[in-house]
């Protein structure tokens, strides 16, 4: 068997085209994006036949997914965690309905967080949903999970959840890849108005059957759970652990040196719990220490009073159970005395823009002709205006443009309204942007939007978006272009500029906030438009300048401060600034930085 | 075999595909290996940390103080990053200065061969290969950097790992 490096990610789109998926659909959300690339790339190399998208949002992807699980092809789509509360409406509903085909909904969380803006437990949706919900402790396991989801979703009828995290998403292991399925399966579709359409008179009856239906699943000896049972010596005690948590107590157990000493049950699909295990546990043991992150979902199924974990203060109620938080948790359950709890310190340097992106620009600009201006954002790389003082909220997706209405409303009811300037990317404008922005102009809302078009999904690693006419297979797509879009939507200021042109920007700023305090005046978009440097086409007509930091440079620090280009840098030696040769890209817009114009910029012959 | 390596940077210094060539090493010798790495904000300049565990290991991450060996691609690191290694662990760091590890002028070596700065990521990783340092040899390294990498990038990517090989037999490896 060939055994290759993958990623978890990886690991878990070989597997979608192994098992015979029809359809794929995804919008990218570290940690789950590469899930969707691996499909399409997996199915280049082997030839699969299958439709692969990156969706305008979680719902659209989700419910265009289902469709082709309603017509008994094995269908697969793929998020971060907050993508499900998008796809929520759409995911809950699809469990009293079911499906005819395979349909894996794939859940990447992330403990910590570490690149998202909660810490959510999204086995709990899988709860309230009646989903089952499985949970992988390694890439490898993911793989085989997705076979085994897979499968149980077309013996029930039902959507299956596969809920791996960050530390399995981009974890890299060795893993055997199997045989590519062939499932000839054309589409049929049933009607059955009953079902598919099901009206609350319906409803009632489908939600007895899902009740059924999970309680089967609890007793599938299939999923349950795996005991490695210790040699007796701590009989009294014994823990439960799924996930990446179970995976990191193996390794810390055998650090203490307490491996094969305490009964361990690994559960792999803590909803629903393996029914027998409730049982037993309740007779064998006084003390059940719970592991799993990031919440408590086998915790409170347990119910049990033995049980020790988040709620009874043994496990950190916040934050990755990493290797260090659970030597500390262990050693307490096991009373092995404290463990000195050692770990990175804080600190570090921060994430910021890369030198040359245009956001940066456009932040700058933004800050300089409103210091006391309002600045509602949204959820992408220009999330890092933060540092430029220039991002007031990043509260979810399409969030800022919504808010930016929000807070127009709340200070003219007092007569007085700052500048409100909200910040959106491209690929967040189509995500959830549009209904915010039809909104506030319908309700004739007045603010500033800058659309930072850099003409990417690039966060998350460079996707393309709907102005883009490739698809996530390399093939042609449709082209919406935003400016078609905005002008749909009613807007009646909308300009176009590249942000590095600051001086423009700034007079182009002023031009919309005297617009939008004008008699006729209501929402104004200005896209400032500049391709992102990390994609290959931007070398293009990128400008390349030879930098220099002049004598004239007094030392004020104020390029650091309010433009924060990884390109420059403070001299200690010589009480001024001066260029951070590596860094810089020669882009030439700190030119306009300067108050002192101690920066040069020469053109490249 | 077991060994467990930190690999340490900033975004865009090229951290993860030094992992990833470890990963490739332990899996052409038949090892079990474990991987963790930081996407998404990791190109973006900030503090990012891999790790590599070859040998058998349930979970991908290494505890503090554990790890027998630990790259630093950015020497500001070491005071974040540098309690993973162990008392009698190696540090590799890519300085001209010298201190309490191994150092190597990943950049200065990088610029001399013509390379781009983050090539260093590679000098720094023939250098602790070439100091016997890594559970694989630097033969096998150069091998999978070769077959990995696509052609108009090999021969660059190919000469920054000798030159760290290089460095380390000057250094005594």
């Amino acid at each position: 068997m060939r055994e290759r490096l993958l990623l978890g990610n990886e690991a878990m789109g070989r597997a979608l085209v192994e098992g015979g998926i029809t359809l794929a659909a995804s919008y990218p959300g570290t940690p789950a994006s590469e899930i969707l690339a691996a499909v399409a790339a997996f199915a280049q190399e082997t030839g699969a036949k299958l439709h692969a998208e990156w969706s305008i949002n979680e719902k659209v992807a989700f419910e265009t997914a289902l469709a082709n699980a309603m017509c008994g092809r094995r269908s697969a789509v793929a998020m971060k965690q907050v993508g499900l509360n998008v796809a929520a409406d759409p995911f809950i509903r699809a469990a009293y309905l079911g499906v005819t085909g395979g349909f894996l909904v794939i859940v990447a969380d992330d403990p910590g967080p570490h690149s998202s803006q909660t810490e959510q437990d999204s086995r709990f949706y899988g709860m309230m949903a009646g989903v089952p919900v499985l949970d992988p402790m390694s890439p490898r396991e993911a793989r085989e999970m997705v076979h085994q989801g897979l499968e149980l979703s077309e013996r029930y009828e039902l959507p299956v959840m596969l809920r791996p995290t960050t530390r399995v998403c981009h974890a890299r292991q060795n893993v055997s890849l199997g045989e590519v399925a062939e499932l000839v399966r054309p589409a049929r579709f049933v009607k059955d108005p009953g079902r598919w359409a099901a009206t609350p008179l319906f409803v009632r009856e489908l939600h007895r059957r899902l009740n059924e239906k999970l309680e089967a699943v609890s007793r599938e000896e299939d999923f349950a759970p795996e005991c490695l049972l210790g040699d007796g010596s701590r009989p009294e005690s014994c823990i439960v652990a799924s996930g990446v948590a179970a995976a990191h107590a193996l390794d810390v157990l055998a650090e203490l040196g307490e491996a094969g000493r305490v009964d361990f049950f690994r559960v792999r699909m803590p909803f629903p719990l393996y029914r027998p295990l409730r049982e037993e546990l309740g007779r064998k043991y006084r003390e059940i220490l719970v592991l799993e992150e990031p919440g408590p979902v086998m915790e409170l199924q347990l119910g049990l009073p033995g049980v020790r974990g988040r709620r009874t203060g043994e496990v950190p109620g916040a934050g990755e159970l990493t290797p260090e938080v659970l030597k500390g948790v262990l050693a307490h359950f096991l009373g092995l005395g404290s463990v000195e709890a050692a770990g990175p310190p804080a600190g570090g340097t921060r994430p910021t823009l890369c030198a040359g992106c245009g956001h940066r620009a456009a932040f700058y600009a933004i800050r300089e002709t409103f210091p006391e201006g309002i600045f509602p954002s949204d959820i992408g790389c220009y999330t890092l205006g933060l540092n430029l003082g220039a991002v007031d909220t990043c509260h979810c997706m399409g969030g800022g443009l919504s808010q930016a209405a929000g807070f127009y409303h709340a200070f003219a009811a007092g007569g007085e309204v700052p500048p409100i300037v909200a910040t959106i990317g491209d690929s967040t404008f189509y995500h959830a942007g549009l209904p915010a922005l039809l909104n506030a102009v319908f309700h004739r809302a007045r603010f500033i939007v800058v659309l930072l078009d850099n003409q990417t999904t690039a966060m998350t690693g460079g996707q393309p978006t709907l102005a883009v006419g490739v698809t996530a297979q390399g093939g042609p797509a449709t082209p919406i272009p935003l400016e078609d879009l905005i002008r749909a939507c009613g807007v009646k200021f909308l300009r176009v500029i590249d942000p590095y042109d600051i001086p423009g920007l700034k007079a182009l700023l002023t031009e919309a906030d005297a617009f939008c305090r004008s008699p006729e005046g209501g929402v104004a978009v200005i896209i400032a438009r500049h391709p992102c440097l990390l994609d290959r086409r931007a070398g293009e007509g990128q400008p390349v300048f030879r930098m220099r930091v002049s004598e004239t440079c007094i030392g004020c620090g104020h390029c650091l401060e309010a433009f924060e280009c990884p390109g420059l840098r403070w001299e200690e030696a010589e009480g001024r600034v001066a260029l951070e040769a590596v860094r810089c890209v020669g882009c030439g817009v700190c030119v306009h930085v300067c108050p002192a114009g101690a920066i040069e910029a020469e053109e490249l012959t | 075999m077991k060994q467990q390596i930190i690999v340490s940077g900033l975004g865009g210094q090229g951290a993860v595909t030094v992992t990833r060539w470890l990963g490739e090493a332990a899996l052409a010798l038949g090892l079990p290996v474990l991987t963790s790495e930081t996407h998404g904000m990791a190109q973006r300049g900030g503090t990012v940390i891999s790790m590599v565990k070859v040998g058998d290991f349930h979970g991908p991450l290494i505890p503090w103080g554990t790890a027998e060996v630990g790259l630093f691609l950015h020497p500001g690191n070491l005071a974040v990053h540098g309690g993973y290694v162990r008392p009698e662990g190696v540090a590799v760091v890519n300085t001209p200065a010298p201190g309490p590890y191994l150092a190597v002028d990943g950049l200065g070596v990088a610029l001399r061969e013509g390379l781009r700065p983050v090539a260093a990521n590679l000098v720094v990783l023939g250098y602790a290969a070439g100091r016997g340092l890594l559970f694989c040899e630097a033969g096998l390294l150069a091998e999978i950097i070769g077959g990995h990498t696509p052609e108009g990038h090999r021969e660059a990517h190919l000469r920054a790992f000798r030159a760290g090989v290089a460095a380390a037999q000057e250094a005594g490896g």
